[in-house]
């Protein structure tokens, strides 16, 4: 990669701002930070980052309102969830609102960088635990016939399925590709598509999650 | 930062400003989710059949307050009618009586003029008197600090008191005027004022002339007290959450700060305070321990984390009750933990649990050295015994996937 992304880091405690800037030094560019949801909307949209880290729960509507006040404005900028939630309806929704990746606020600064940069280049980046939230919420109830309303979005594939199992177990995507024998890109491309079927399936459970956060179409 | 989850159903509220007439139909399609137009049309057909719709409408909106949010819009007749709402559904009121008593008539069941004509008069006062305090509750706030002149001499009264929204007294006085007319005329007309009839009537109608008039006031009164009862649950919350944050999490950073000097203690410390503050938070949607499969896990590794201070990540998909072949898996799923922990103390340790039907299958892994498996001496018996040994003799299968520098993965499947 050329440059290092540009990151606008947004989070309401400006100790843990300070402390995610110091440990990502030199890894990427932050370029600005921000502690209210008005304060980050207009610092993205005046900055035009690459990758925003966002926290979940904010006053004022959280980062799902961050992501719908940006998006329409700059499409461009993408979104990684970083938070200390690990409450399933938080999780899908800001996912489903439009955040390419989850991790936990407890990852190292190599590991956030490398999220960042896999996001930077339009992938997804799934915690283990992100990986079961979405496995759970996928769960066909095999032989029931669940209800879908789209089986091209409403159902995971074998393989795509398989990929998060891995990632759920702990692998990282070069070990689940060498695990699978595929390469590193399908696998990214696997959890690409799990992301895109988040976002737009309707299925109950996804919705359901929305809704509680009092977010919908 | 901690959002307590609201859950609590939206309170049946008259919805004004998508409403037609009284709001009613629209806060009962807001609460049951129902377009309300439904609603709109089933009173309509109810109140031509019979006129039970209206009856039923126009009970619900005496007894439905009105949505706080929603009061600056008015319903459609409010917005057409400006501030005359009152004359309007007085005299609405009125006309539907008239109609009810002619419908009666046409059924053969007149009560005679004596009865008709101060119900008729009753109705028009009662209305406008009603009408008046059917606002939306109001607790005045505390008076802004340094607010404007007028609001100053509010300071000595008690922060949160109970207001009529400034009814116009006027309109209140002639609604009066007309219940106790109408009760003077139902008198007049039954003879009863003459001193020796009966006097019981007169008292009857008289309690009843009042009791119409102040009971819109008790009621709004009652209505008021459940507003400021809400208002102090969720002060007993608060105080509740300081109570716990004081009990657990400053003890904790009390501790953390004492024994600054070991890191790993400190991330021990930091680890187990999430954990019980995270099923604090989330209690009720926690699963009772020893319930189920995940559960149990879930107990099982937080009891090793303490013991050991190393972080275990856990993720269950799934779940499923807990019989004595999950109890199986979760001690052979323990081992395997405590043994990850043992030959890889300083790496990462992931379980993974899945519930799919009948079968249950956990993986645990390490990041550690790993090892070659056959290079372990077969009288050790962690790994062999209490994981491999345990799984087969309930009816499952472990396998171990290791190689020297790749770290461990314990699979144990069930069923």
């Amino acid at each position: 990669m050329a440059a290092l992304p540009r990151v606008v880091l947004v989070d309401d405690h400006g100790l843990f701002r300070a402390g995610v800037r110091a440990e990502l030094d030199g890894l990427v560019d932050v370029i600005g930070d921000a502690g209210t949801v008005g304060d980050a909307i207009e610092c993205i949209v005046a900055g035009q980052p690459d990758v925003v880290l966002l926290d979940v729960q904010m006053p004022e509507g959280g980062g799902v309102e961050v992501i719908r006040a940006v998006t329409p404005r700059r499409p461009a900028v993408r979104f990684l969830a970083l938070s200390v939630s690990d409450a399933p309806d938080d999780v899908i929704s800001i996912i489903r609102a439009g955040a390419r990746g989850y991790v936990t606020k407890t990852i190292s600064g190599p590991e956030l960088a490398e999220a960042v940069l896999r996001v930077a280049a339009g992938d997804a980046v799934f915690s283990p635990r992100l990986a079961g939230f979405v496995l759970d919420a996928f769960a066909g109830q095999e032989g029931q016939a669940p209800v879908v309303a789209d089986p091209e979005l409403d159902q995971l594939t074998t393989r795509e399925r398989e990929v998060l199992r891995h990632i759920a177990r702990g692998y990282l995507y070069k070990e689940i590709a060498l695990r699978l024998g595929i390469s590193a890109k399908t696998v990214e491309a696997h959890v690409s598509a799990v992301l895109r079927k988040l976002q737009l399936s309707n299925r109950h459970e996804l919705s359901r999650w929305a809704v509680q956060r009092g977010w919908t179409q | 930062m901690v959002t307590v989850p609201d859950t609590q159903p939206a309170p049946l509220r008259r919805d004004r400003s998508g409403g037609v007439l009284g709001g009613v139909c629209a806060g009962l399609g807001r609460r049951l989710g129902v377009d309300p137009l439904i609603l709109r049309v089933g009173f309509v057909i109810a109140a031509c059949v019979g006129g039970a719709g209206a009856i039923g409408y126009a009970i619900c909106w005496a007894l439905l307050p009105a949505a706080r949010d929603a009061g600056t819009r008015g319903t459609l007749l409010a917005r057409t009618v400006g501030r005359r709402e009152s004359w309007m559904v007085a005299s609405g009121l009125v006309l539907l009586m008239l109609a009810a008593l002619l419908l009666f008539r046409a059924w053969g069941v007149w009560v005679g003029d004596a009865v008709v004509w101060p119900l008729v008069l009753a109705t028009g006062g009662g209305a406008l008197i009603w009408r008046q305090s059917q606002g939306p509750a109001v607790v005045t706030p505390p008076p802004p600090a340094g607010g404007d002149d007028r609001h100053a001499g509010a300071g000595a009264r008690p922060r949160r008191l109970l207001r009529l929204a400034r009814p116009s007294l006027g309109i209140v006085a002639l609604g009066a005027a007309l219940i106790v007319g109408a009760a003077l005329v139902f008198l007049w007309l039954n003879g009863a004022l003459v001193p020796d009839r009966d006097v019981t009537l007169a008292v009857l109608v008289v309690v009843t002339a009042m009791t119409l008039i102040l009971a819109p006031w008790w009621l709004r009164l009652a209505r008021g007290l459940t507003e400021e009862r809400a208002e102090r649950i969720r002060t007993q919350e608060r105080a509740e959450l300081a109570a716990h944050l004081h009990d657990s999490v400053l003890q904790t950073l009390a501790l953390m700060q004492k024994r600054a000097e070991d890191p790993r203690e400190v991330a021990a410390l930091a680890r187990r305070q999430e954990r019980e503050l995270r099923s604090w938070l989330n209690a009720g949607s926690r699963r009772e321990p020893g319930a189920s499969l995940a559960a149990a896990l879930e107990a099982a590794v937080a009891e090793i984390e303490d013991a050991h201070g190393v972080p275990v990540e856990l993720v269950a998909v799934g779940d499923r009750r807990l019989d004595e072949r999950a109890e199986a898996l979760v001690a052979a799923t323990r081992e395997a933990v405590l043994n990850a922990v043992k030959f890889a103390p300083e790496a990462l340790i992931s379980v993974y649990a899945e519930v799919q039907g009948d079968r249950a299958e956990v993986f645990v892994r390490d990041r550690g050295p790993g090892f070659d498996l056959a290079a372990i001496p077969p009288d050790r018996r962690g790994l062999r015994e209490s994981v491999l040994g345990r799984m087969q003799r309930h009816g499952g299968h472990a396998e171990i996937h290791t190689r020297p520098g790749e770290g461990t993965e314990v699979e144990l499947v069930m069923g």
